[in-house]
């Protein structure tokens, strides 16, 4: 059976369409969960795309992170259930504090728009558990507020649990560590600025995303 | 009572501030010597209902840790005054 990945939309979301596009593709089942919606419809993965959930204002994610989905979301995820963040995504869970650390704003305060490599730092996460370790992946990135940042003791920690799944081989942003993506300590929260959806077929100019999102279907088929 | 509110929102020290080394790079292109530590924050300003200061200053601290401020990366500075 395919697997239900949940798409939250908030308002200002953008990258959603993307999303369900990409998980059919890959032969999961997506859907369009409201963000006011309290109920998250029994679904066997939650996505957060990427976007500017309710203009950003005040810090990206900073309301997003109060909806009434999110409050399920944070259940959901407390109970193992896998949840991805991709870009806006990746802060609201920051903000949420399902994930350690934030986002600033870009070094060098250029938005950022390209295709960039990554490198999988370790398999053992619901989003590179079909991926090797080494293995560099081209998915591009887009986003003004992608500088992860966090303190000496939390990147220690991420660094020692291996948390740290991806990681840019040319840092283009200031993140710490090259960090690009980060999982929470059971590794089912994931979340990353790259954008995998927009690398899923070779018209798009990579197909390395696939490898990302078919570990997360199968990540969300080993919670079923 | 109503009670003014201002809070200002800052990074924390040791926090990497891209606004503010771009604004101090500007001010030496500009010719303004002698300009460092530059860091940008912003300020946020409201009324609040209270019974009294301690009630008023509770209220905004807790706004400013769940809401106004990520506790990661910022700090807030608080100003609370009776109107009037």
């Amino acid at each position: 059976m395919s697997q239900k990945i949940g798409v939250v939309v908030f308002p200002g979301s953008n990258c959603e369409m993307d999303a369900m596009e990409a998980f059919s593709d890959l032969g999961a089942s997506p859907r369009l969960l409201w963000h006011a919606d309290r109920d998250i419809g029994g679904v066997d993965a939650v996505v957060i795309p990427g976007g500017f959930a309710h203009g950003d204002y005040l810090r990206p994610g900073a309301i997003a992170r109060f909806s009434p989905a999110m409050e399920a979301i944070i259940d959901f995820a407390h109970n193992g259930g896998p949840v991805l963040g991709i870009c806006n995504g990746f802060q609201v869970l920051t903000e949420a504090g399902l994930l350690p650390g934030a986002l600033q704003k870009n070094a060098g305060l250029k938005f950022l728009c390209k295709e960039v490599e990554l490198r999988v730092e370790t398999t053992n996460s619901v989003l590179t558990n079909m991926a090797y370790e080494g293995q560099t992946l081209r998915i591009p990135i887009n986003h003004f507020e992608g500088n992860f940042t966090c303190t000496d003791e939390t990147l220690t920690k991420l660094q020692s649990n291996g948390q740290i799944i991806l990681t840019y081989t040319e840092n283009p942003n200031g993140s710490i560590a090259n960090i690009a993506a980060i999982c929470n300590a059971q590794r089912n929260v994931v979340g990353l600025m790259p954008h995998p959806e927009r690398a899923c077929h070779a018209l798009l100019g990579s197909t390395d995303g696939r490898t990302l999102l078919e570990s997360f279907i199968q990540g969300a088929h080993a919670n079923v | 009572m109503v009670y003014d509110a201002c809070v200002e929102v800052k990074l924390r020290e040791g926090i990497a501030d891209p606004q503010g080394s771009t604004i101090e790079k500007a001010t030496a292109n500009l010719g303004f010597a002698g300009i460092t530590n530059v860091r940008v924050g912003k300020s946020i300003r409201f009324q609040i209902e209270a019974d009294n200061d301690e009630e008023a200053s509770k209220i905004v601290n807790e706004l400013c840790d769940r809401f106004l401020t990520n506790p990661v990366i910022e700090e807030a500075v608080i100003e609370i005054q009776v109107v009037g």
